[in-house]
């Protein structure tokens, strides 16, 4: 089928409003939906679904909440690691609290909770920005993790310092713990992400989205039109920080199961910086790429010299994936600092007037 | 023309950087319904005004009466926007990285009330306001005549456009004063016969007072019902166009150059 707009006339706002007004685009998420809940469960193994997709969808839903505060609104934050935690640590609490309160409950308070925290530090965002600004969430990233670490209250006095995921169950089967199968918590995070995925893409087309990308644009014409600047900037870091709150639940209670505040360390908020750089600023699809392309980037470097018959050390493997990111990073931020997403809609664009190149 | 009251004084207002008089006790009223021009030389202290009007400077002394209201000193510009006072810029200050549709979107901000939660599901009052508010914000766009490039993110459009859009933005705001600061310069004689015709439409059809800085003398004397001159920060002239063309200050001011 061609990917064509023409003969799609929208007879009303509302239809030329739609979430995805190509009918192509419509049949192609469909698409996309039905192998990801059809045929991935059935087809890829427990190392595919634990080490590959569960990753990838976790960072994808950090990436898409840490966009909306930086691709969205402009504000460059280092702390979503510390968000993360905060949505790790409060869901643990709360479900060894209450073990009876549902778990999708738990998650969301979790990201309430992560919502508040970052409107605390997102305070200073009206008076600082740039580069300045990164350094505040930077603060918060790192008092988040001394915090975690230092006051035993928060890991139930555990000698050992750790939080272990207890098993939960959502409608009688074991979603989270030793006995959850892969391919259920992978359909359990699946969920969050498109559901959250889809919150995220309408807000971005009403009038809050607007207002984040008028802050961004041009705050002092947003302003003007009426545009609080504060209250703008403290929403996009509360939504923002509920999506790493439920990304640093999910990263607990359905990736590693058990954890230490080391994995939320600072290496977290650049790795999902970098996935919101490849991905595309601004962005939705992007911020999916882009955690696509970093979760797998390693795994391909790492197996593809023995594709090939070489035998490559670890630690060398991990080094060149390095480079490669910075290289990429570097690349992207001159060339197209919308990403990825902007080179698939270029294509996109390309596809609709072909085979005509004008 | 239209009704004398007044809609907008401008008391004795002096506004200094530093060492720098950018305003001297100027006093201005602005009747409800007409078009007024600000004149003047480069660096007379016109778009000071205007950010003193917006709210964006805080005159050191001096008041603001708006609709028979004196205005805080506090004000913020979002509380100016909320009054009703609506603003284009001097360099075209529209948001670059979204669309015409969207910029215009963005000026009705103010008109818009839905919840957050109802906007996160696009459902119930989040949807039926954005329709309401799309038709109205089709309704400028026909006006200002951009339907074609409804769609183009702004930064792609040529300045002329640019500059329309940044009208359209302002205009979707529904004001009841509209400030234009230099809204034709850098544009060629048809664009700015358009804009013209656009700001007469604008005080006729919409309704709206208009407040423009304008340098080329052709136009202000063509639309303008009054015309305010500064100098180095001071009033040196208030009245018709006639009126201000025979004044012996602006002659020598500013007009003289011409004359010379
Ligand atoms: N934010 C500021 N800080 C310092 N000085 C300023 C500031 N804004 C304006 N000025 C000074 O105030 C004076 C008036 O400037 P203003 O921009 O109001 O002039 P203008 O009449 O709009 O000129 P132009 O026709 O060039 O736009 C100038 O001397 C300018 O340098
Ligand atoms: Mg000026």
């Amino acid at each position: 089928m061609l990917y064509r707009e023409t003969g799609q006339f929208k007879t009303s706002y509302r239809r030329d409003q739609a979430i995805f007004p190509i009918a192509q685009d419509r049949w192609c998420v469909a698409l996309v939906l039905v192998a990801a809940y059809g045929v991935v469960p059935a087809l890829a193994n427990e190392y595919w679904l634990q080490a590959v997709l569960i990753p990838f969808l976790i960072y994808a839903l950090a990436a898409i909440g840490l966009n909306l505060l930086t691709g969205y609104t402009g504000q460059l934050s280092l702390g979503t690691g510390g968000f993360m935690a905060v949505g790790a640590y409060t869901a643990y609490k709360l479900t060894t609290a209450m073990p009876d309160l549902n778990i999708v409950i738990v998650f969301l308070f979790a990201g309430i909770v992560a919502a508040a925290v970052g409107l605390v530090f997102g305070l200073p965002s009206l008076r600082i920005k740039g580069l300045y600004l990164a350094v505040t969430t930077l603060a918060a990233q790192f008092f988040l993790v001394w915090l975690f670490n230092r006051v035993a209250w928060f890991y139930n006095y555990n000698p050992s310092g750790t939080i272990t995921a207890p098993p939960r169950t959502l409608m009688g089967i074991m979603v989270t713990g030793p006995e959850a199968t892969a391919a259920v918590r992978y359909l359990v995070v699946l969920s969050f992400v498109v559901f959250f995925a889809l919150i995220a893409k309408n807000l971005v087309r009403s009038e809050i989205g607007r207002t984040w990308m008028a802050i961004r644009d041009m705050d002092v014409a947003a302003e003007i039109i009426g545009i609080r600047p504060l209250t703008t900037k403290l929403s996009a870091f509360a939504v923002s920080s509920f999506y790493c709150g439920i990304a640093g639940a999910l990263m607990l209670f359905v990736y590693l199961g058990s954890v230490e505040t080391l994995a939320f360390d600072i290496n977290v908020s650049f790795e999902v910086l970098f996935m919101v750089i490849i991905g595309g600023l601004g962005s939705i699809l992007g911020s999916i790429i882009g955690a696509a392309f970093i979760t797998i980037l390693p795994i391909f470097l790492t197996n593809a010299p023995h594709l090939v018959g070489l035998e490559m050390r670890v630690d060398l493997a991990k080094e060149i994936e390095l480079i490669i990111f910075g290289g990429f990073i570097i690349a992207f931020l001159i060339l197209e600092p919308r990403g990825l997403a902007r080179l698939w809609q270029i294509g996109k664009e390309k596809l609709r007037r072909w085979p005509f190149p004008y | 023309m239209g009704s004398r009251e007044s809609l907008l004084s401008v008391e004795g207002v002096s506004l200094s950087f530093g060492a720098v008089q950018a305003l001297v006790d100027v006093s201005i009223e602005v009747y409800g319904g007409e078009i007024l021009a600000i004149i003047g030389p480069n660096g007379a202290g016109k778009t000071s005004l205007l950010n003193v009007i917006n709210g964006v400077y805080r005159p050191q002394q001096g008041r603001l009466v708006f609709m028979g209201q004196a205005r805080p000193r506090n004000l913020r510009p979002y509380h100016v926007a909320r009054q009703g006072i609506a603003r284009t810029f001097q360099n075209v200050a529209l948001f670059k990285g979204m669309s015409t549709l969207d910029n215009l979107m963005t000026g009705r901000v103010l008109h818009m009330r839905s919840g957050l939660l109802s906007q996160a599901l696009y459902w119930g009052r989040a949807l039926r306001e954005e329709e309401a508010q799309r038709a109205y914000v089709e309704r400028v766009i026909n006006f200002l005549e951009i339907e074609a490039i409804r769609k183009t993110p702004v930064g792609r459009l040529p300045y002329g456009l640019q500059k329309r859009v940044e009208l359209g933005r302002a205009l979707a705001a529904e004001p009841r004063l509209l400030l234009l600061d230099e809204p034709m310069a850098g544009m060629n004689v048809e664009e700015k016969e358009d804009m013209c015709r656009f700001i007469l439409d604008i005080r006729d059809e919409f309704d709206i007072t208009c407040v423009l800085i304008e340098h080329d003398m052709g136009v202000v004397m063509d639309i303008s019902d009054r015309i305010v001159v500064l100098d180095y920060g001071r009033k040196i002239a208030d009245g018709s166009p006639d009126e201000v063309r025979a004044n012996p200050d602006v002659i020598d001011a500013y007009l003289g150059v011409a004359h010379a």
